[in-house]
């Protein structure tokens, strides 16, 4: 394990860049503190200390946002405008994204702990993919003129939804704002969006962004704050038509039930998930391992997607549990500034004692602790990277998502059974294969009840993708034309024409 | 009509913005003069005097040129870069074009005679268009997955078509340029174009960009040349996958039956028209004047979808017949580069004749001159503008496709005949209806057999519509993503799966 001197020898870098300017509410166009004056701080996972202060919505700003969100969408330009016109600002949004993709990446490391180096070439990157690919889309989406019997002219329009409210998660703060915001201002609908209070930065840089890119006021707000006020308050209201949430199958599920409270909403949901990643006795150990570790250990194991179920052959278990413990012991842990960190700190310390928990219950109800394990001692909220082998279905590292640096290994024998093993779930976000044989690799793919399945790769993540689970893991699919479908509602249109006339 | 005096009194204004710097062929990313060392010159219609010389690509240019786009085609990096990345560079490409806009109208203007304000105004933002349009489809030409009987994994693949051999016309050459470039680079096609002899000056500029943009090698070629020769060559060359062609019918028709000579080819054609535009009784008699004057005058008559049929209800014919040569008349013919400006010269003193002939013909054979008729005296090649009404659907002028400032204007009372009068034409590519009432509107619609059928409005060109035409006025549709269906082959594949794997 590395020693904490490491740690205090790694300098901090600060430039001027790294200054979190925006700090404020973005509703209709406009700057503004909270309407009771309420703040709250959000912490650098590093330090454990304060960055800064932000606004924080109250339900009376929720109530302004989607006002301003609602008179935007009825009576501004936005409605108005064609989908050429919208596809325009979206490229102007993208290119305004890489061209501050520095600042943007450090605040993202600042903020949620991850290597810099990934926030560039991922984060940042894929963000400005995904607006660049929803502003394509934006004068392509069509209807159909339909041959129904009778003399009737019958055709599909498809008209955006209304006013979406959009509740973002802490684990990729950039991207799932793009992800949701991209695919809303193609279809032409407005937004209120109210990001995780452990990641609230990035997002309002982006905010100035859209209206340096010249987006009508009220189309976007953005609201820093909390789920249990600002987030139910706007997951319930009547002028929201739609809603679209990224976070845990509990806070998930509670949407479900409460958002249609006083109107029925469209809900979309991503949620958690528990992915099984089947290595077969005919894999590569050295790519596999490489493969497990990358699909587990990512973002410090905070995603969604992540593989926390590692079925490995019987033939190879041995030689890949012993290897994979090894390559995970090798992670360097630090500053997500420092160019040198491979894995940065959890989000915060509830998510660093909940992931501890987790282990501790490993190690009590019998799984192998091959490497890791230990309470992490020092400053910033890390997690050592560890590795249980030797783990039965039935234990709660098996079942319950963890969404930390913390593998699972289990043994498989027979393909039929561990395809019935991975589907033995609540959840259905992701699965991985990894094989050479072609037969093989249709027999798993088909019979995983998953959204996405890797085979011989994992975390592949693309605009041009859809994305979403089955069963718990969540309701409808983002990227991808889906994605765009969630922001649109179909109108058909059926007009009479003359007796004479040709169909 | 207008004096000769005030024909001498507008002055040229040729900033260095005017002057064409590339006269070059464009193979294989670098600029080159033409293997035989010919020249050919281009004529500024409106001084009748030449603007430069440019290369003349003779057969063995053409070689040349398809074995670049043959070699970046099967082995160049071209075929392996992700669609996302073609698509970027065509976005690029669109920003280019926009950025340079100013010089590529005056360079429009100065070549072909139309008046800058209408390159300004229409040609250029529909050309940046069309290549962003494309740049956004690249990354969303999707297969099917199958359902298909059988233990069998199946799906499709839209793979590129591979070299095009593209020949565009020269009454919107940079406009045609973009639509035929825009989808077939979306598709990954490479492409070897033959410009028209009248008008290669853009497409050469536009060449530069597609350097300075960063398309590979290979990948765009364009040729100025004749078609006799270079055009001929190439369109039946038997390392050219796929042949599109825009001009007139009876080079089409050579086309077609010519295309397989070196093999088979895919062939999609956009030929020429003559469009019936019906103006209803219950029409708004100023508003049907502008939109059939726009219909037929725009672009100095040389559009292939102008409206050169009128059709008018004979309870307003009177009215608008002389409504409508009044208007006709208000033209203000003159230098392209002049803001005052509203009608340039045709493009050659050969169109300056032919239209000349058939107004001749027109007289001959009947018709009521209500406007111009008289042949143009000056430098330029200008037809003024001309109106004949009391048309005869058996005339001359009436049948055949005039491109040039004429206008016939036929009577009508019953709307079924007027429907079988406007579809007996060999023709069949765009039609308009002016109309309020909504039955007969859809009446007239759905039983007018053409490509496009414009409504209380014309010309109305973008990207996003498919465009082309019935009949003799060509094959396939450019625009939309029936567009991209022109450069891309179907590829199914049906994998076998394993016995017990789930459909």
């Amino acid at each position: 394990m590395l020693a904490r001197s490491s740690f205090r020898n790694s300098k901090r870098f600060f430039g001027t860049r790294m200054v979190p300017k925006q700090t404020q509410l973005f509703i209709g166009g406009e700057w503004v503190n909270s309407a009771n004056g309420d703040t709250f701080e959000t912490i650098n996972p590093y330090t454990e200390e304060p960055i800064t202060s932000v606004q924080r919505a109250s339900v009376d700003d929720v109530d302004r946002a989607v006002d301003a969100a609602r008179k935007a969408f009825d009576h501004g330009p936005w409605r108005r405008m064609s989908g050429t016109e919208r596809g325009d600002l979206l490229f102007k949004l993208a290119e305004l994204i890489k061209k501050n993709g520095e600042e943007l990446a450090h605040l993202e490391a600042l903020d949620n702990g991850k290597p810099i180096t990934l926030a560039k070439i991922v984060d940042v990157s894929n963000s400005y993919q995904t607006y660049k690919y929803y502003a394509g889309f934006a004068n392509k989406f069509v209807g159909d003129t339909i041959p129904a019997p009778g003399n009737f002219h019958a055709y599909t329009r498809k008209e955006p939804v209304g006013v979406a409210a959009q509740i973002i998660p802490w684990n990729v703060p950039m991207l799932m704002q793009a992800w949701k915001l991209a695919p809303a201002l193609a279809a032409g609908c407005t937004v209120v969006m109210k990001t995780a209070e452990q990641t609230p930065l990035s997002a309002l840089r982006v905010g100035e962004l859209i209206k340096e890119a010249g987006f009508p006021d009220g189309v976007v707000n953005i609201l820093s704050g909390f789920g249990e006020d600002a987030g139910a308050h706007l997951v319930r209201h009547p002028g929201v038509d739609k809603v679209a949430f990224t976070g845990s199958t509990e806070v998930g599920l509670d949407i479900m039930r409460n958002s249609s409270t006083l109107g029925l909403k469209r809900v979309t949901l991503e949620l958690g998930g528990k992915s099984p990643f089947i290595i077969c006795e005919d894999a590569n150990i050295e790519e596999s391992i490489q493969q497990a570790n990358f699909a587990l250990f990512f973002n410090s194991g905070q995603v969604c997607v992540a593989a926390s179920r590692l079925f490995v052959h019987e033939k190879i278990y041995d030689e890949f549990a012993e290897k994979s413990a090894k390559l995970a012991s090798k992670a360097v842990l630090g500053n997500g500034l420092d160019p040198n960190t491979t894995q940065g700190p959890q989000i915060s310390k509830e998510q660093q004692d909940k992931i501890w928990g987790y282990i501790q219950k490993g190690k009590q109800e019998g799984a192998s602790c091959l490497t890791g394990g230990e309470e992490y001692e020092g400053k910033g909220f890390f997690v050592k990277p560890t590795v249980f082998a030797d783990v039965q279905d039935d234990m709660t590292i098996a079942k319950e998502e963890i969404f930390g640096p913390v593998m699972q290994i289990l043994k498989f024998s027979d393909y039929d059974d561990v395809i019935k093993r991975a589907n033995n779930t609540d959840y259905g976000l992701g699965a991985g294969v990894i094989t050479n044989d072609i037969g093989r690799a249709f027999h798993l793919t088909n019979g995983l009840r998953a959204g996405t399945v890797f085979v011989n790769c994992y975390d592949i993540f693309d605009p041009t993708l859809p994305f979403g689970g089955y069963k718990n893991s969540g309701l409808g699919r983002e990227n991808g034309l889906e994605g765009l479908e969630n922001y649109l509602e179909t109108k058909t249109v059926i007009m009479s024409r003359p007796e004479g006339s040709l169909p | 009509m207008l004096g000769k005096t005030f024909m001498q009194k507008t002055t040229r204004s040729f900033g260095s913005r005017a002057v064409p710097k590339q006269t070059q062929l464009f193979i294989d990313g670098q600029w080159c003069n033409s293997v035989k060392g010919g020249t050919f010159e281009t004529i500024d219609p409106f001084t009748e005097e030449p603007i430069t010389q440019v290369q003349r690509a003779s057969r063995e240019d053409v070689d040349k040129a398809v074995l670049a786009a043959r070699i970046a085609f099967d082995h160049g990096p071209w075929r392996r870069m992700s669609a996302t990345d073609r698509g970027n560079l065509l976005y690029r490409l669109g920003e280019l074009v926009e950025k340079n806009a100013e010089e590529l109208a005056y360079l429009e203007a100065l070549d072909n005679g139309k008046p800058v304000s209408v390159a300004k105004a229409a040609d250029l933002p529909l050309t940046w268009n069309t290549y962003k349009y494309y740049g956004g489809w690249a990354n969303k030409i999707t297969g099917d997955t199958i359902p298909a009987p059988g233990n069998f994994h199946a799906y499709t693949r839209r793979e590129p078509v591979g070299v095009a051999a593209q020949i565009i016309p020269w009454n919107f050459p940079l406009l045609m340029q973009a639509w035929k470039l825009g989808p077939a680079l979306a598709a990954g096609c490479t492409v070897v174009m033959k410009t028209a002899e009248q008008t290669p000056l853009s497409a050469l500029k536009i060449a530069e960009l597609i350097k300075e943009a960063g398309f590979p090698d290979g990948v765009v070629n364009i040729l100025s040349g004749f078609g006799e020769d270079a055009g001929a060559y190439l369109s039946t060359h038997s390392d050219v996958d796929k042949v599109a062609f825009t001009g007139s019918t009876a080079v089409g028709l050579q086309i077609m039956r010519n295309s397989s000579l070196g093999g088979l080819k895919r062939v999609t054609l956009e030929l020429g028209g003559k469009s019936a535009n019906i103006i209803c009784e219950d029409a708004d008699v100023d508003m049907a004047v502008q939109q059939s004057h726009l219909g037929l005058f725009f672009n100095q008559g040389q559009c292939c979808i102008a409206g050169s049929r009128l059709f008018v209800h004979d309870k307003i014919y009177d009215e608008f017949a002389e409504k409508s040569a009044k208007f006709a008349s208000e033209a203000k013919l003159g230098d392209s580069q002049d803001a005052a400006t509203t009608q340039g010269p045709q493009v050659s003193k050969e169109q300056q004749d032919t239209v000349w002939g058939y107004i001749e013909k027109g007289k001959k054979e009947g018709a009521t001159l209500l406007a111009g008729g008289e042949k143009y005296d000056g430098k330029g090649y200008f037809v003024k503008p001309t109106v004949f009404a009391d048309v005869q659907d058996d005339m001359t002028i009436a049948k055949e496709e005039i491109f040039g400032p004429v206008m016939q204007i036929m009577k009508f009372s019953d709307y079924d005949d007027v429907i079988d009068r406007a579809n007996r034409s060999e023709y069949g590519l765009g039609a308009g209806v002016v109309t309020k009432d909504i039955g007969r509107a859809f009446h007239l619609t759905n039983g007018l057999r053409a490509g496009t059928v414009y409504v209380n409005c014309y010309d109305v060109f973008d990207p996003t519509l498919p465009f082309g035409g019935y009949k003799n006025s060509g094959i396939g549709r450019e625009n939309g993503p029936q567009g991209l269906d022109n450069y891309l082959e179907t590829k199914t594949v049906i994998m076998s799966r394993p016995d017990g794997s789930l459909p």
